[in-house]
């Protein structure tokens, strides 16, 4: 072994890169304001390990992106945790890297001869800030795309080049296939390898340089070890150090590892008690997403954004942001006047400050609007519906994850209900959605239509001519509520017994899906109750047909009342002679009319009867 | 010779002034050839990356989005998903939803919106009251007849109308378009 290593040695020279690399001494001896830039090289490096074995499981195409992350997410053992370290370590490289840039700033370590290498570091933060806004659009959820649109959007206002960029960046006038393929290939390829090289001249220089400014005699220490790297055999050995200067290794190698192991710690800490990276829903140009802002360190240009009105775009987007910049670049000149470093502090300063009153302000405003708050609370569960859809029957199906959010009754339902129907009708007193409506409703309450409480209800002489039932309505004068108002209401006790009979009959002409077990169990009451129905005491059939039996067909027929047959054929027309015929009040002929397309009548029957999958129960997939 | 190791190259050299013409020569060579061994891969490099510049998207067809009898004459906005044919890249895809769009009838005219912000490309809402226009970004807001109605909105111009026809008594078609965005005019997105 040993003879091995000593050909190896003798063929590379590795020991002496070895020792050069960890007998470096370090003036003034090892120090825990050092391990910065190690805890920085660690995150980087943990970002590449992981970014590589996330490549080895992700699809970078418009149909497969976002159902590639679901499987890392959900499906392959550890993926959660894989993706969350790479997802909160990106969060520590920033702020590592925003700190030791901070701290080169206060010690002044930008100056002379040190420019290079401060320049380098504000390459490596736009490039880190790359890497970031590249990454947030690959798992193709709404909102790394509706967020990566502003940004694409922002890159189209640069002067004269800005459409044709946009559109190289993009891939195309849309975003699609290839604008997740480059995306990609920047955040994979590009990127880190311009970072690797950027490290590279930066530990370089740094080495050239020595730690530091700040201590009196460290430009002769540099000096010295310069000339030590030129003897070459010996290095830095041959130089011993100071009395109070230490070594790399192991003094201030120990810190920084326990710098690094604190920082995997912290992210660990964030992994576990979020649950790993989020995945929204799928993305969907069709689909708005309220909720779209973009990670937290962009927050504070989202937010500056607001303040330039029509025309001044350019101007909050590029040009101050570019200003500031090469202001920041200049740094290093500008250090070599009297007030110099005063002024590049307070610069420093003012930019951290304003940059964090921005981002306070942006997330202030964000928590006091209710319709941003609505949105994200919507965003949270549509992308936890999305993951279970994608977990149901085996795997998803080639069409993608969308398809299968675009064909849910759970999902698509409310928003139906809210666009098309919420202008008369309300659902468990809002639109749908959740949203309280303005003002009391023309048309009836539909939560959980044709069950027993919402026939309850109906036929409660208190009720009926409410808003809940038909109290908009021109029924709220006709025949239904009068009956209910004055026979009803004097019902005996006997006649009331029949009543809750038939209300039990009626409602399991429906077979609803969550009143199963009820209908089950009360098998033989709903005979007596079917019997009753067409009976002189309750005389539904008086007014309405029920198996064919009727005396003048006025209401609508009972015969499979709140099926999905009977549910789709009432919206799909209301005004047939087996519903309302010419006495409908407003309902529009959805089908007919083509206001509703057959698949969204579908949608919202089966979100009415509540008949959609749930990842609790034992039947196959989604319907 | 062969017990001669090769002379360096200073003692090869000829006459006076020749040393350095040959290095000369042999340096403009040297990048000569690096750069005519990477043309090849250069060149069909660029071509690539600048591949989706040459890719005009054809003129934006008229799509069937909705009937007349969906949009009361009330002048509230509503909103309708535009689905199309669209080629993405190597896949075409019938019927996919491309964007939306918002439908706005009154008793006498009929207006087509484009749901994107003109600003930064968001996807602006109705307000819960039904009123105007909002952006959730940067909170650009526009009446119903998509103009800005807040001299403070970021957003550059009015909201994108887009052209509407009525065939067959009732059907609406809308020329369904995406314009660049952060710009004072109207530019298709092409
Ligand atoms: S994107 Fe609409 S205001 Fe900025």
């Amino acid at each position: 072994m040993k003879s091995l290593l000593g050909w190896l040695d003798h063929r590379t020279g590795y020991r002496d890169l070895l020792r050069k690399a960890l007998v470096e001494s370090i003036p003034g001896g090892a120090k825990w304001r050092y391990v910065w830039g190690s805890a920085l090289t660690f995150a980087i490096a943990v970002q590449f390990v992981t970014g590589i074995i996330l490549w080895a499981a992700y699809s970078p195409n418009a149909q497969g992106a976002w159902e590639s992350v679901y499987y890392i997410e959900n499906v392959m053992a550890g993926g959660w945790m894989l993706r969350g370290i790479h997802h909160y370590m990106a969060h520590a490289t920033m702020i590592l890297l925003v700190l030791h840039l901070m701290q080169v700033v206060v010690a002044g370590a930008y100056k002379a001869p040190r420019e290079v290498n401060f320049w380098f570091g504000i390459v490596l933060l736009h490039i880190v800030l790359g890497l970031s806004l590249t990454g947030y659009l690959l798992p193709w959820d709404q909102k790394g795309y509706w967020a990566t649109k502003v940004a694409t959007s922002i890159a189209s206002i640069t002067p004269v080049v800005g459409p044709a960029l946009q559109k190289v960046l993009v891939g195309g006038a849309d975003y699609g296939h290839l604008t997740l393929t480059r995306f990609f290939a920047l955040h994979a390829g590009v990127l880190p390898g311009a970072l690797i090289a950027l490290i590279a001249g930066h530990v370089y220089l740094f080495r050239r340089h020595g730690v530091t400014a700040g201590q009196p005699r460290e430009t002769e220490h540099a000096t010295q070890s310069e000339g030590a790297e030129e003897d070459g055999q010996d290095g830095p050995a041959s130089h011993p150090p100071r009395p109070r200067d230490g070594w790399f290794w192991p003094d201030q190698a120990l810190r920084d590892a326990v710098a690094c192991l604190a920082v995997m710690a912290a992210v660990l800490y964030l992994v576990i008690r979020t649950g790993g990276a989020p995945l929204g829903a799928p993305a969907d140009a069709a689909e708005p997403y309220a909720a779209a802002r973009p990670e937290w360190y962009f927050m504070f240009l989202f937010q500056w954004l607001k303040y330039f009105p029509a025309g001044t775009e350019v101007i909050g987007a590029i040009v101050i942001p570019g200003l500031v910049v090469t202001l920041i670049t200049l740094m290093p000149f500008a250090g070599r006047w009297r007030l110099g470093h005063r002024f590049n502090l307070g610069l420093t300063g003012g930019v951290l400050s304003g940059v964090a009153l921005l981002t306070w302000l942006a997330y202030a405003q964000d928590r006091a609007d209710p319709d941003f708050v609505f949105a994200q609370t919507h965003a949270e569960a549509e992308a936890e519906r999305a993951v279970e859809l994608a977990g149901a029957g085996g795997g998803i199906p080639a069409s993608g994850a969308l398809a299968l959010l675009r064909s849910d009754p759970f999902t698509q339902g409310p928003r139906l209900f809210a666009e098309r129907c919420a202008s008369c009708h309300t659902y468990d007193g809002h639109d749908g959605m959740g949203r309280p409506l303005p003002e009391p409703q023309t048309a009836a309450e539909l939560k959980r239509f044709a069950s027993r409480e919402w026939l309850e209800g109906l036929l409660d002489p208190e009720r009926v001519a409410t808003s809940e039932y038909f109290g908009g309505t021109e029924f709220a004068r006709g025949r239904m509520v009068r009956m209910v108002q004055s026979r009803v209401a004097g019902f005996t006790h006997e006649e009331q017994a029949d009543l809750a009979q038939v209300i039990k009959a009626v409602s399991a002409q429906a077979a609803l899906p969550y009143q199963a077990e009820a209908d089950e169990a009360d098998r033989a009451e709903i005979l007596e109750g079917t019997a009753l129905i067409s009976s002189a005491s309750v005389g539904c059939t008086e007014c309405h047909e029920f198996q064919d039996v009727v005396e003048r067909p006025l209401g609508p027929t009972l015969t499979g009342f709140g099926s999905e047959e009977w549910l789709t054929a009432f919206i799909r027309d209301a005004s047939h002679p087996r519903f309302y015929g010419d006495r409908n009040d407003r309902m529009p002929a959805f089908g007919p009319e083509e206001i509703l397309s057959d698949e969204e009548i579908r949608l919202l029957v089966a979100w009415l009867r509540e008949d959609w999958y749930r990842s609790g129960e034992e039947e196959g997939g989604p319907r | 010779m062969s017990s001669h190791p090769p002379r360096p190259p200073e003692e090869q050299s000829a006459g006076p002034g020749g040393h350095a013409r040959r290095g000369f020569l042999a340096g403009a060579g040297a990048i000569a050839a690096a750069g005519l061994a990477l043309l090849a891969p250069v060149w069909s490099g660029l071509r690539v990356v600048f591949d989706p510049l040459r890719r005009a998207s054809s003129d934006p067809a008229l799509v069937p989005v909705a009937r007349l009898a969906a949009i009361p004459a009330d002048g509230v906005p509503r909103k309708f998903r535009v689905t199309a044919d669209r080629i993405d890249a190597w896949n075409t895809q019938r019927n996919m939803p491309v964007g939306a769009v918002y439908l706005r009838r009154t008793e006498d005219s009929l207006q087509a919106f484009n749901v994107i912000c003109p600003h930064a490309g968001c996807f602006v809402n109705l307000a819960a009251d039904r009123s105007r226009f909002v952006c959730p970004c940067h909170k650009s807001s526009f009446d119903l007849e998509g103009t800005v109605d807040d001299p403070a909105s970021p957003s550059p111009r009015d909201m994108d109308t887009l052209d509407v026809e009525i065939r067959d008594g009732d059907q609406i078609w809308v020329r369904f378009q995406n314009f660049l965005p952060g710009r004072a005019d109207k530019t298709p997105v092409a």
